[in-house]
């Protein structure tokens, strides 16, 4: 059966090795299985430091106050809202290679697809942060949900963007986690059945929820995988854009866009992408996970970058121009003045993100640039500052040198707390990720099993030999005995 | 669904391949597949073992439309009815305001409710326990259960899976409670399928 799935020869393998399915089980979970590295060990130590130190900036700004942070009358959003766009963003890769993908039926994503389903969800568990302990009075979070008070019942504002962010944000880390723990459940049974220690039995015994791998079960995952895809897919399109539509709602010169929403999008899967390949590039050479996420699947992703990239230097020019047609003298000079006037007290952080974001990814076009990891990691690293700049530029620009000069501004820089706080995020992200790859399979194992057959390298070989094959006796041997 | 102890011969196969016409042939011999256990999810093995399509996505739509209705109710009733209150001078009711949120719900309620009958359906869920047939089913293994009544002679049916191709051949027993599936009233028997 499988074997009529026929792969063209054209393509890259996406399995590397003589592998059968026993031995992909082997070289996913043997991880899981063995003690933890040394490196490991200093990786988890620096990601908790920088989280306890970010707890800490954290609860300076709850105990002194908002004052904590450099923000001032004029500039009310610094990099705390900064932070949030960028981190949403960068969970927006995950998705698209685990929803989209999975639509456009692209083989490759499931080399990639469980730890940036992972990814997703840790990024938007620290976007999450920045707007909550932005409030302030945090302990009254939960005003934002729609629930009978004794305040009238007065509700939410519906109408607002900044509470259809609220939902937005919570559906999509909602969706996310559904998304990824039901494709895990099947590859956590596979680590149960193999476990040897009573803690792993147990452990893995209760996260998997007792999965079999019967063909009824497989079928109602397929079609559950199936619908969560289609129903990611525009939830994640809609999450950036609503995000966007906190700024391009209002009426600040900068803000007031309707290039927004596609432009923010585009931006989204661009910086997510690049932290996907900082991560992967890690992870597999750490993993030693060469044959699984080879050279070909990160050449995939960088095609993503190097079009996303082009889109994004697309939407800065066409809203630069905008600028210009427009003819509203607020709106040409927040862009003449204080961006792209390099001379302005923020206009380098304009040109830094013009060139991270559109120029360096233009690299990307050479294939040989394309297949060299060691490019594609400084690239992911380059795209990553110039994606938070962009949110920068975007937030501090627009307002600091707003209508009334009187209220003008060009003193903020962050406090140590401001920093310490975004630091904290990355401490929080690092652990989650190293959690996840120390006790989670970091690849989907029984979705690469199922592309085995077509796409292993050793199948492909074998595939060869049945190409040359009389079309009459090839019928005979596969088709009929299949059937 | 009372449970009992039944018997089930268990034969696993180590080649999708192999396990297909295994398949067609056991239940053109008239036996009862109480199930195939697989690694991963092997395309045309549902169809092959006679088990009807899931009916999942339908339960998704209908938990997506719930949503829809239930945002844009509540909203309504909220900024018309409860506590209207005059924005701008905008209309209170504020429809494409409110698409957001509506699609939003829309999703989640899908989402949710289609998981959580998932699990429902397969019964999974923590501290579940469920007997395992083959620990290498979940590996590298096909692992194809037959169900045994009073009439049926195991050894026939250990040499017929011999024939079929199967690599190891055993008999087990098991609790036929809820938790391990309930698909003798999903299978249709071969002869009532269409082409038979």
């Amino acid at each position: 059966m499988s074997l009529l799935k026929y792969e063209s020869q054209q393509r890259e393998p996406l399995v590397d090795g003589d592998k059968n399915y026993h031995q992909v089980t082997e070289d996913i979970i043997r991880p899981i299985e063995m003690k933890p590295s040394r490196l490991w060990y200093i990786g988890f130590g620096i990601s908790v430091a920088l989280l306890l130190f970010g707890v800490y900036s954290v609860y300076r700004e709850v105990t002194y106050g908002i004052g904590q942070w450099n923000l001032n009358k004029t500039i009310g959003w610094g990099w705390d809202i900064t932070n949030f766009v960028w981190w949403v963003g960068i969970g927006h890769a995950g998705t698209l290679i685990s929803a989209i993908l999975l639509l456009f039926r692209q083989g490759w994503r499931t080399g990639v697809n469980r730890a940036a389903e992972a990814m997703t969800i840790f990024a938007v568990m620290c976007a999450g942060q920045f707007p909550i302990w932005h409030m302030g009075r945090v302990w009254m979070a939960f005003f934002v949900l729609p629930y009978p008070n004794s305040r009238g019942p007065l509700w939410v504002n519906f109408n607002s963007p900044l509470l259809w962010d609220v939902f937005a944000i919570s559906t999509y880390f909602t969706v996310s986690l559904l998304f990824w723990y039901s494709g895990l459940l099947p590859d956590l049974a596979t680590v149960r059945d193999r476990a040897k220690t009573k803690f792993r039995k147990m452990f893995y015994g209760v996260a998997s929820f007792g999965w079999t791998g019967s063909t009824k079960h497989w079928q109602r995952h397929e079609s559950l995988s199936l619908v969560l895809a289609g129903l990611s897919t525009p939830l994640v399109l809609s999450v950036h854009t609503i995000v966007s539509f906190d700024f391009a709602t209002s009426i600040v010169p900068g803000w007031h866009t309707t290039i927004f929403p596609p432009y923010f999008v585009a931006g989204a899967i661009f910086s997510g992408f690049a932290m996907v390949q900082t991560l992967m590039i890690v992870v597999r050479k750490v993993l030693n996970l060469q044959d699984y996420i080879t050279v070909g699947h990160i050449e995939a992703m960088n095609k993503v970058i190097v079009l996303t990239g082009s889109i994004v230097g697309c939407a800065y020019l066409t809203e630069l121009f905008i600028a210009w047609y427009g003819q509203n003298p607020y709106e040409w000079y927040a862009f003449k003045e204080n961006r792209a006037n390099l001379f302005s007290p923020y206009g380098w952080s304009y040109w830094l993100m013009m060139f991270c974001n559109v120029v360096s990814p233009q690299l990307f076009w050479s294939r040989k640039l394309r297949r060299n990891i060691t490019v594609t990691f400084f690239m992911s690293i380059i795209v990553n500052i110039g994606m938070w700049f962009e949110r920068f530029v975007i937030i501090v620009t627009s307002v600091y040198r707003d209508y009334l000069p009187s209220s003008w501004s060009t003193y903020y820089s962050p406090t140590i707390w401001e920093i310490g706080f975004y630091l904290g995020t990355f401490g929080l992200f690092f652990t989650c990720f190293f959690l996840f790859a120390k006790y989670f399979p970091v690849i989907a194992v029984a979705e690469i099993k199922a592309i085995l057959k077509t796409s292993g390298e050793n199948y492909k070989v074998k595939m060869t030999d049945q190409e040359k094959m009389d079309a009459e006796k090839f019928f005979i041997e596969e088709v009929e005995h299949a059937h | 669904m009372a449970g009992g102890i039944k018997k089930f011969v268990v034969g696993s196969f180590d080649d999708e391949k192999v396990l297909f016409p295994a398949v067609k042939n056991v239940r053109k011999a008239g036996y009862k597949i109480h199930d195939v256990y697989t690694p991963f999810p092997v395309h045309g093995l549902d169809h092959a073992m006679g088990i009807r399509e899931t009916s999942l996505h339908t339960a998704g739509f209908i938990y997506a439309i719930t949503g829809t209705t239930t945002a844009l109710t509540f909203m309504s009733w909220v900024f018309t009815k409860d506590w209207p209150l005059n924005i701008g001078g905008k209309p209170n009711f504020a429809l494409p305001a409110w698409i957001p949120i509506t699609f939003e719900l829309t999703v989640l309620f899908s989402a949710v409710g289609m998981v959580l009958t998932f699990c429902y359906l397969c019964n999974l869920a923590p501290f579940v326990k469920k007997h395992h047939f083959h620990p290498r089913a979940t590996d590298d293994l096909f692992v194809m259960v037959i169900e045994c009544t009073d009439k049926t002679n195991d050894a026939e049916v250990q040499s017929f899976l011999q024939t079929a191709g199967a690599q190891e051949i055993n008999v087990q027993e098991a609790e036929t409670g809820w938790w391990i599936g309930r698909y003798h009233k999903e299978q249709k028997l071969y002869k009532e399928e269409k082409g038979y």
